[in-house]
């Protein structure tokens, strides 16, 4: 799965443009700061059960048996993994262009609203249903979150503030549709009470399970979504159009004097961020982490974490597989956690200090060599220039 | 019941959710015309909505309860600052980051204990209090609500009339120009993040020890996005954010009250009405240029 950027590299030109983000000298600085900000992270989490009066071993114990124990924890971590994994990867494709997308969270919802009105309204059946599910989430999202960019191409509104605005009308727009009897509501049965959520998904439109073991079953999302990153993967290294996106991350303005039609491109990578958000909506839809209905909260802040999962792999979609992976099992694992007496949500806790000790070594070793270099320059200022002196004479 | 009563109830549960709002607004306004987009705003009142009830229920001081509040915010501020305007960690992923933290953790920590309920006290305006209709709401207040009559000039002097305030927006328009003048830059947008965090900490802690008594799981649902979106909405004048916020928070009040007067409005419609204003504005504002031009990006030294 560790695909070196030197195998992926198109020509020399393309390897040479990548080297500038291949691990430097200071790699081996960057891998000790992780490795110590890790160390801290979860120190500090352990330090958080001990004061509340929990067991961090007990703790440690029971995120182990939700998630990678045997074959039905197993299967809740891919079911997790999944859909986070599609978010990591569109969000991998905008941060490379230099868009910064923010608002997966809104994406995914578009996604799963628009797929479950697919699901339940389009008169197919078998898996056709299914892949025109997919296919319209992806549509709809990538729609969405291209919004953003004809707003920032027209009027120049901040992309990264626009999707973040926009999460929270999605929220909205799905609160709305399934409170809407004429839009997605389910349907009353006699004197029932109408919750708000949809019908649950017809059969043929929920994402079945491959290679059936006795109690671990591997989701179709999964299998989506490795796809998806490997595509993605060898799409960013690989192509002409994977070569403009880089370099328009890396530089704007040089890209734009090689001819890449910046706004165009920058548009494009927002929308497949979105698109494959929506994707991420449509299996949470019909896998069954969920319970096959539209529900206000179906996103379960995939978009969100999603996100982090994506910074935490530095942007490689590869990458992204493990990373995910991690995530999932910190989600299938917190279930566990209130048998310990520890509150699950221990496991965001822990989340975003992982994400500030994956997200801040580079940065912090960054900011340091350049100011040592700073500081050598203005040493070598202040001494008298001989140079002058041995061309005077 | 008489339609006045109505008009009054509404008008002053608007005016309770409009002030933690605004004593937010005051600090992300500054913070944004300085250049610092800080999503963290969320993180700030959440934190100190969750310290002031902790600190009131173990000192039995609501008061202190304010106070350290106003501490934690300053500390997420000073988190922040440091993080993206020192570090120079992208300031969104900071924000992230720091949202999902504070979030976690208190809802870790509220799960795990239990806390006594609090408030300041409240202030009753002689003679004013029986001005009909809005009488009772302005002038029937828990204390704080009354902060905001020196906060917001204050505001408006540092970043309008103060020498700190003209830095502060010569370092959100030019950073390099501000720069090469001789204005730390960093330093500037360091402190204008905590006056922002010290602001919204205060709301946050208003909205816990002043106006709910208590803390629950995500108390303050999103409110820092509101506040955003009211900076946004007022585009980045500190009279038409306070309008903003004053807005949203009728929006919410109409929404809350809504069922009790047998009205039928789209809630969702009014949930959503602060983010599609927002929205709006940029759009049809994005043309004056009303920006800060530096708004969100970092700094860095010797860089274009």
């Amino acid at each position: 799965m560790s695909v070196s950027r030197e195998e992926l590299a198109p020509n020399a030109f393309g390897s040479r443009l990548l080297a500038l983000t291949r691990p430097g000298p200071a790699a081996w600085q960057n891998t000790v700061a992780t490795a110590v900000g890790v160390v801290v992270a979860l120190l500090l989490s352990s330090a958080l059960i001990a004061a509340t009066g929990g067991s961090p071993a007990a703790s440690v114990q029971a995120l182990f048996q939700g998630s990678v124990a045997d074959g039905t924890a197993w299967t809740t971590t891919l079911l997790y993994t999944a859909p986070l994994l599609l978010v990591a990867v569109g969000a991998c494709v905008s941060a490379r262009s230099g868009v910064f997308n923010i608002g997966q969270e809104g994406q995914v919802l578009v996604g799963a609203l628009f797929a479950a009105w697919v699901g339940l309204r389009l008169a197919v059946t078998g898996p056709l249903l299914l892949v025109a599910m997919l296919l319209t989430a992806a549509l709809a999202a990538g729609a969405w979150a291209g919004l953003s960019s004809l707003m920032y191409r027209f009027r120049g509104v901040n992309i990264v503030v626009s999707t973040l605005l926009m999460t929270f009308v999605a929220q909205q727009l799905v609160a709305f549709a399934v409170n809407t009897p004429w839009l997605l509501q389910e349907s009353r049965v006699g004197d029932a009470v109408v919750s708000p959520q949809s019908n649950p998904l017809p059969v043929s439109g929920r994402l079945g399970s491959f290679g059936e073991y006795p109690d671990l079953q591997v989701n179709g999302g999964l299998l989506l979504a490795l796809v998806g990153a490997v595509v993605v993967a060898v799409v960013v290294a690989r192509t002409r159009w994977g070569f403009r996106l880089t370099m328009l991350g890396l530089n704007p303005l040089a890209a734009k004097h090689a001819g890449v039609r910046v706004n165009a491109l920058g548009g494009a990578a927002l929308a497949i961020s979105g698109a494959f958000a929506g994707l991420a909506g449509a299996v949470l839809l019909a896998s069954p982490v969920g319970v096959n209905r539209l529900q206000p909260g179906i996103a379960m802040n995939i978009g969100w974490d999603g996100l982090l999962v994506a910074l935490v792999a530095r942007n490689r979609p590869l990458l992204a597989v493990p990373v995910a992976l991690l995530f999932g099992v910190l989600r299938s694992g917190g279930g566990f956690l209130a048998a310990t007496g520890v509150p699950p949500f221990l496991v965001d806790v822990v989340k975003a200090l992982l994400v500030l000790a994956f997200v801040a070594p580079p940065v912090v070793t960054a900011v340091i060599r350049r100011r040592r270099a700073g500081a050598r320059t203005a040493r070598a200022e202040r001494r008298p220039a001989p140079v002058a002196e041995e061309v005077a004479l | 019941m008489s339609a006045a009563d109505d008009i009054s109830t509404i008008l002053s549960s608007g005016i309770r959710l409009t002030v933690p709002l605004a004593f937010a607004a005051c600090g992300e306004y500054l913070a944004e015309r300085a250049g610092a987009m800080n999503i963290s705003v969320e993180a700030m009142m959440l934190g100190a909505a969750f310290g002031s009830i902790a600190t009131a229920s173990a000192t039995g001081s609501a008061t202190t309860g304010l106070l350290v509040g106003v501490l934690i915010g300053l500390l997420i501020g000073f988190v922040h600052g440091n993080l993206s305007h020192r570090l120079e960690i992208n300031t969104f992923v900071v924000g992230l980051v720091l949202n999902a933290l504070v979030l976690g953790l208190t809802s870790y920590l509220i799960t795990v204990s239990t806390f006594d309920s609090h408030q300041v006290a409240q202030v009753s305006v002689p003679w004013l209090r029986d001005i009909p209709l809005i009488g009772h709401p302005l002038f029937v207040e828990r204390w704080p609500v009354y902060l905001l009559l020196v906060i917001i000039p204050l505001t408006w002097w540092l970043v309008e009339r103060s020498r700190w305030g003209l830095e502060l927006r010569a370092v959100g328009e030019q950073p390099q120009a501000a720069d090469v003048t001789g204005i730390r830059v960093n330093l500037r947008r360091r402190q204008a993040l905590l006056w922002c965090g010290a602001l919204a900490g205060l709301g946050g802690a208003y909205l816990a020890v002043g106006e709910v008594g208590s803390f629950n799981q995500n108390m303050t649902a999103g409110r820092g996005y509101i506040v955003i979106a009211a900076v946004i909405f007022g585009a980045w004048r500190l009279g038409r954010t306070l309008l903003g916020c004053a807005l949203f928070g009728l929006a919410d009040a109409m929404r809350l009250a809504l069922p009790a007067l047998g009205l039928t409005l789209n809630s969702q419609l009014l949930v959503v009405a602060p983010y599609l204003l927002a929205l709006l504005a940029m759009l049809l504002f994005a043309t004056r240029h009303r920006e800060p031009r530096a708004l969100g990006q970092p700094f860095e030294r010797g860089s274009t």
